[in-house]
């Protein structure tokens, strides 16, 4: 490992940062200002997301084209590693926040606003109980029962989960009809998935009464789902790239970081669900 | 200009510990209670070992700096470890924080407990002023102050604030209207809650501070053990004018107590009557909304519009100003109800309130309406 | 394969574009960390001159500058500014120049990256300073955000919002970025127990960051849902809780007092052993302390919410775990004292905000723990007392050791010496009006002027005078420190490579002015 330290890759100047900090840059004004209901806002928006798409497959096709180069020595490719492990890292941080809150408000806030002195002066008659909208919230919904849609989206991760590693082995073997056809199937897993979380939000919204907007369980609800959901999005285009770029003959099969980089994201991703099963829908 | 030297010259004047000292200012505030004295000691004790630490460690400090220093010809030492001393100067410090870990723990179950008390009194945080409920007295006090309410404004007047020429009264910004009343001698149990945003209850000599969280009961307690006028200031961030919501409790003794809460009594027929549903309904908004229809509007104006709409903030139409509302009367009363409750622009949903009810919330644009037709 | 590259035509100057692109563009670490140190200096000077509009208002009792509410948002901007815009990006600027130097590598693992963690700040840093132009103004919530005071908040506080997203994005794209240069870039025979102790504190930094940035984002952006789309997450009517936004800030805002205190030990452990001529004393103990105070960063949060009304045992557990927290720093503040113990010291300009740091900060330590006693900080918190205590520790703590590693390094970063008289000149400006102006402060939070109010009563009055005479003088000495780095950037007696005769990390084995790029071919260490 040390001895390729003379040609780690130091990448040349490149603009494709400052394009992306543009990105950011309409986006927080754009989402600012709409939020607001004022003025450019949404046009803001959706130029600052234009341009990141631009830099997304823009900077990801440069890094795929280096590495199809063989810029990357294994030097490289460790540090890949490490840095997709601090990323997701971070991102089960992220997660761990809205985990926070529904332990805390399960646990701790609803039960306080129903008992003791808060629940007698303030709001006499709410019964703490779970789910539940809150106390100052008259209207009352059905909450997600956990057998129906959810239990079958576990399954499908969980599938999707083996066939992304079966892909994986397919590539170790430098089987490439395994590979491409896994990744398919896990792609089609994953949409199938997406389609049918839209389906249940469509039903919440429209059968159950169960809205962002309800409470305690609505928020949690929405947005845990709502940002594992995103997740999936996120990792099922990933994973499209990648089978594009296996279609296209890239990676071998000692070094496909590319590759493990996106399962890993999408195992993890796996992992969220199952949490979210237990703890948001099931108990 | 002018004065500048002047200034100067009492800066010094005063920085000088003396008198300083004498005027107390340099501790915490005169303890009246005996919790406020046990904080007082604790902080004193902690300190003392603060400062003897910090003694003996810099004084060694400043001995090596000026012993081993290069100029006074000192040859650098190589050694680099030493377990021993490692050792004692991980766990000495250990010891000593065990020994300022004790007092400290009695002291906060003495503070947490809130039990038997002799009276009960709410105290409820708005932008920005107190609102004070007698909710129950037990023993001799059982139902002698029971359901008085009022709110306590800052009264020191605006001009003391704003206008350099204008004298400042002597309890400047820690003066109200109606203080709080309390016995001397007797456990009083403060439940603070909140209108709008966090504010918090604090009265630095009798040790006592408690955030009011909307939405939630939380409470404190203290034992006045003199009579006079104590006072404090809301502690926590809630805005334009959390420097100016003080607090100020008036401590009598019990027959006076009881005399003032019988004289309140009589005068409550209309404002106690008014006031009285005002905490209790805007902290638990949806219940009176839901139960008395349209909401005092007037009340929601002041507590929770009045920031932005009497000052004109960020473009807020003011009341009162016909030409500003008229175009907007134009759209029709659903059309202002409609914004007041979504929002519209920098004007936020329900004023920012998400606490309020519908009802509340056209009830005060029915008022804002009313005075600027 | 590797021996294909020769050096030479691979980093051929011709390649890099000049002027104004090559500081758009580059990859170059040192360039970056150039672009971070300018950064935090014209962020600092922003927060800077809020903190005067503060002082100025609060220089006699009675209103007469600004009305409450601007002066809630110099409070509020001050505070962010001055934590995100200009103490973070300083310390990772150093990690910039420094972390690739110190352990032999070539550049950063992810260079371009890295570019593109800094350029995410100015876009954030407009977000912050536009805010005060938008209707209602910047957001006057206090840095801490607290809901449901920012639920009230006009645009401005959604700008900060995306303020805070992107600056997180680009300190955990920073951070992954330092870990994996440490962990995986170090030159042959650098094991990680030989690290200088620099690299050491800003590894474990940059693990605090990765945790902690992901849960500042989600605890803002539940703000911006319960602001926008309705949600009750601060909300009691909801089943919410406004002090849930306290607990998830500051399992966040915790650690993120040790990040920028960290780094700072770090520099603080290079320059006194140097100006000693005597090895650090108990390196192992350094770096284990600063993993204890990293772990245990992470279960003391809620000493900042003492007086929320959370039971008995909370308050306990949080007082006994926080005041632990006293053991590793204090053997951290013994190992430097036995550094400097039989040394053979000289003070230049380094050494003075070293020991300058050492002296002051450690009393900012003792206030802190003061403050960790529950029932004294139910007296203090949201009082004056506070605001000396953490300035004592982050203009004193941070700022000072900043000030430290750059009249340290700056021989090696432009290859010219800064003038030493000016310098010690500003370090003695420096340390005697901070003292004005903060040590009054503990007078008055004991008295109890609360914090966060732009006006108070007039028994506050001498003392407010004397801080913010104070604050004055300590800004206008800062100027002096601008002069000095200019000064020493065009020119000035020629530094030689080791410009400080104890000082012995990687970096000062390269010439001065360090080569745009060093080790390309990795020492070696034994
Ligand atoms: C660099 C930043 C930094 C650092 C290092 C610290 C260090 C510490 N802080 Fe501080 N703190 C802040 C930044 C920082 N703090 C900020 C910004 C706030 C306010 C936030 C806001 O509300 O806006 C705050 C607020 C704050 C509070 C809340 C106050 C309140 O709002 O009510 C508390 C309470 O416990 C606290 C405690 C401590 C303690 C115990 C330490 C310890 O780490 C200190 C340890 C050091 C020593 C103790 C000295 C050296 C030790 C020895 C010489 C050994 C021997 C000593 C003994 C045996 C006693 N801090
Ligand atoms: C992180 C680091 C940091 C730093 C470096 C500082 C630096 C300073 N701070 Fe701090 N401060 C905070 C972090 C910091 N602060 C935080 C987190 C808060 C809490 C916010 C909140 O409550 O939400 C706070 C709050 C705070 C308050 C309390 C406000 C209130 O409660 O209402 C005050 C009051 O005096 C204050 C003063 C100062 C001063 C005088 C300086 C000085 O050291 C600044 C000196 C620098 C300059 C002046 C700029 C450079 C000089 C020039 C450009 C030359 C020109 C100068 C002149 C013309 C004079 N700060
Ligand atoms: C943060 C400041 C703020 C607060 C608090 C606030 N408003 Fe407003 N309000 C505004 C601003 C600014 C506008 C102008 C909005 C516009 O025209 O874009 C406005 C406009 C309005 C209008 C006119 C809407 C229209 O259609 O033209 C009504 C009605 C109104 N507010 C009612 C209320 C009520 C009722 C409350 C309290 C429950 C309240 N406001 C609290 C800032 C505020
Ligand atoms: Cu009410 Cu501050
Ligand atoms: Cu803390």
């Amino acid at each position: 490992m040390q001895q390729a330290h003379s040609s780690y890759y130091i990448p040349q100047p490149s603009t494709w940062p400052i394009i992306g900090a543009t990105a950011l840059l309409f986006m927080g004004f754009g989402a600012a200002l709409t939020m607001n209901d004022l003025g450019a806002g949404p046009w803001l928006l959706l130029v600052g997301f234009a341009i990141l798409v631009y830099l997304l497959f823009g900077w990801f096709g440069q890094v795929a084209r280096e590495s199809e180069k063989g810029a990357y020595n294994t030097q490289v490719d460790l540090s890949f590693r490490w840095g997709m492990s601090w990323f997701i890292f971070s991102e089960v941080m992220f997660f761990a926040a809205f985990f926070g809150a529904l332990f805390y408000m399960r646990i701790l806030s609803v039960p306080d606003l129903g008992q003791g002195a808060s629940g007698e002066l303030l709001w006499p008659g709410f019964a703490p109980k779970w789910p539940v909208s809150g106390p100052g919230i008259e209207e009352t919904f059905t909450p997600m029962g956990a057998w129906g849609i959810p239990a079958i989206n576990t399954l499908i991760l969980l599938t999707s989960g083996a066939t992304v590693t079966w892909a994986h082995w397919g590539l170790i073997k430098n089987n490439r009809s395994q590979l491409i056809f896994g990744l398919i199937l896990t792609i089609a897993l994953g949409i199938v998935f997406l389609f049918l979380q839209g389906y249940e939000y469509y039903h919440a919204y429209h059968e159950l009464n169960l809205t962002l907007t309800m409470g305690a369980y609505g928020a949690t609800f929405f947005m845990l789902t709502g940002f594992h959901g995103f997740h999936v999005t996120m990792g099922t285009i990933m994973l499209i790239v990648i089978l594009g770029r296996c279609m296209a003959g890239h990676f071998k099969p000692e070094h496909h970081f590319g590759f493990e980089g996106v399962s890993w994201y999408w195992h993890f991703v796996d992992v969220v669900w199952l949490l979210l099963f237990v703890l948001v829908y099931w108990l | 200009m002018a004065s500048t030297t002047k200034n100067w010259v009492t800066a010094v004047a005063a920085a000088t510990w003396a008198g300083n000292a004498a005027a107390g200012n340099l501790n915490l505030q005169e303890p009246t209670t005996t919790i406020a004295a046990q904080i007082y000691s604790l902080h004193t004790y902690i300190m003392v070992v603060c400062v003897v630490i910090f003694v003996l460690v810099f004084g060694a400090m400043f001995y090596s700096i000026f012993k081993h220093r290069k100029s006074v010809g000192h040859k650098a030492a190589h050694f680099h470890e030493n377990t021993t001393v490692e050792i004692i100067w991980t766990v000495i410090p250990f010891l000593i924080l065990l020994g300022m870990a004790a007092p400290a723990t009695k002291t906060i179950l003495a503070m947490k407990d809130t039990s038997n008390a002799d009276i009960t009194i709410k105290a409820v945080g708005y932008q920005w002023k107190w609102g004070y409920e007698y909710v129950r007295g037990e023993g001799d006090l059982a139902g002698v102050s029971d359901g008085i309410q009022f709110y306590s404004n800052l009264s020191t007047t605006k001009d003391q604030i704003y206008d350099k020429s204008v004298k400042k009264s002597e309890n400047y910004l820690l003066e109200v209207d109606n203080p709080l009343v309390v016995p001397v001698g007797k456990k009083v149990r403060i439940l603070t809650t909140a209108n709008d945003v966090i504010h918090a209850f604090w009265v630095p000599s009798f040790g006592v501070k408690q955030d009011a969280i909307p939405g939630f009961i939380r409470d404190t307690w203290f034992t006045a053990e003199q009579t006079g006028e104590f006072r404090g200031q809301c502690a926590e961030l809630c805005g334009k004018e959390h420097g100016f919501m003080p607090i100020v409790v008036k401590v009598v003794t019990v027959d006076e107590f009881k005399a003032w809460a019988a004289k309140q009594a009589k005068d409550t027929g209309a404002p106690a009557a008014e006031t009285a549903a005002a905490p209790a309904a805007q902290a638990a908004p949806e219940k009176t909304a839901a139960a008395g229809g349209a909401a005092d509007g007037k009340k929601t104006f002041e507590g929770a519009c009045a920031a932005c709409h009497m000052t004109g903030v960020a473009g807020a139409p003011k009341v009162g100003e016909k030409a500003a509302w008229a175009p907007r009367l134009a759209q029709g009363k659903d059309a202002l109800y409609e914004h007041a409750i979504k929002g519209k622009g920098v004007m936020p949903p329900k004023g920012g309130n998400a606490a309020l009810s519908d009802g509340e919330v056209k009830a005060a644009v029915d008022h804002m309406v009313s005075l600027s037709k | 394969m590797e021996a294909v590259h020769g050096h030479g035509h691979e980093h051929d100057h011709a390649h890099y574009p000049g002027g104004i692109m090559r500081w758009v563009t580059t990859t170059n670490h040192k360039d970056i960390g150039t672009l971070y140190l300018w950064f935090s200096f014209a962020m600092f000077i922003t927060g800077g001159l809020l903190a005067m509009g503060i002082r100025l208002e609060l220089l006699q009792p009675g209103m007469q500058y600004w009305r409450p509410e601007f002066f809630n948002q110099l409070t509020t901007m001050h505070g962010l500014i001055m934590v995100f815009g200009a103490i973070m990006p300083a310390f990772v600027g150093f990690a910039n120049w420094q972390v690739p130097m110190m352990i032999g590598a070539p550049d950063m693992a992810f260079a371009r990256m890295n570019n593109f963690s800094f350029w995410l700040l100015p876009p954030a840093a407009l977000l912050l300073v536009v805010s005060f132009f938008v209707p209602g103004g910047a957001t006057g919530a206090g840095w801490t955000l607290y809901a449901p005071l920012s639920v009230q908040q006009g645009m401005g506080m959604d700008m900060a919002i995306f303020a805070v997203h992107i600056m997180g994005a680009s300190s955990i794209m920073g951070s992954i970025n330092i870990i994996t240069t440490i962990l995986n870039m170090r030159a042959p025979g650098m094991t990680l127990m030989k690290m200088p102790l620099f690299v050491w504190t800003w590894l474990i930094t940059a693990y605090l960051l990765i945790a902690v940035m992901p849960v500042l984002a989600g605890a803002v952006t539940m703000l911006l849902t319960d602001r926008h789309f309705d949600t009750h997450f601060f909300n009691a009517a909801g089943g919410g809780d406004p002090v849930l936004y306290q607990h998830v800030f500051w399992f966040f805002g915790h650690p993120e007092v040790y990040i920028m205190i960290l780094p700072a030990f770090g520099i603080v452990s290079q320059v006194l052993p140097a100006f000693a001529r005597k090895p650090l004393f108990g390196y192992s103990s350094m770096v284990y302390a600063t993993a204890s105070i990293a772990i245990l960063s992470f279960i003391v949060w809620a000493h900042h919410m003492f007086t929320v009304g959370m039971p008995a045992a909370g308050q306990l557990f949080f007082m006994y775990a926080t005041m632990l927290i006293a053991v590793p720093t204090g053997v951290k503040v013994f190992n430097w004292i036995a550094t400097m113990w039989k040394g053979s010291m000289t003070f230049e300009t380094p050494m003075l905000f070293s020991v300058g740091f050492l002296f002051v900060f450690t009393m900012g330590g003792f206030t802190g723990l003061i403050l960790a006693i529950t029932p004294v900080d139910i007296q203090l918190q949201d009082t004056y007392y506070v605001v000396a205590h953490f300035h004592y520790v982050l203009v004193a703590g941070s700022l000072f050791a900043i000030f430290s590693g750059i009249y340290f390094w700056l021989p090696k970063w432009t290859g010219h010496m800064y003038d030493e008289t000016l310098g010690k000149i500003h370090f003695w400006l420096s340390i005697i009006f901070f003292n004005v102006t903060f040590f009054v402060m503990h007078f008055l939070g004991l008295a109890g002027m609360p914090r966060r109010i732009p006006d108070y009563a007039e028994q506050f009055a001498d003392f407010n005078m004397i801080a913010s005479i104070g604050a004055f003088g300590f800004g206008l000495s800062q100027l002096l420190f601008l002069y000095v780095v200019v000064k020493c950037i065009k020119g000035g007696e020629k530094a030689p490579a080791k410009p400080w005769e104890g000082a012995d990390s990687l970096e000062w084995t390269l010439p001065s002015p360090a080569p745009y790029h060093s080790f390309e071919t990795p020492p070696i260490v034994k």
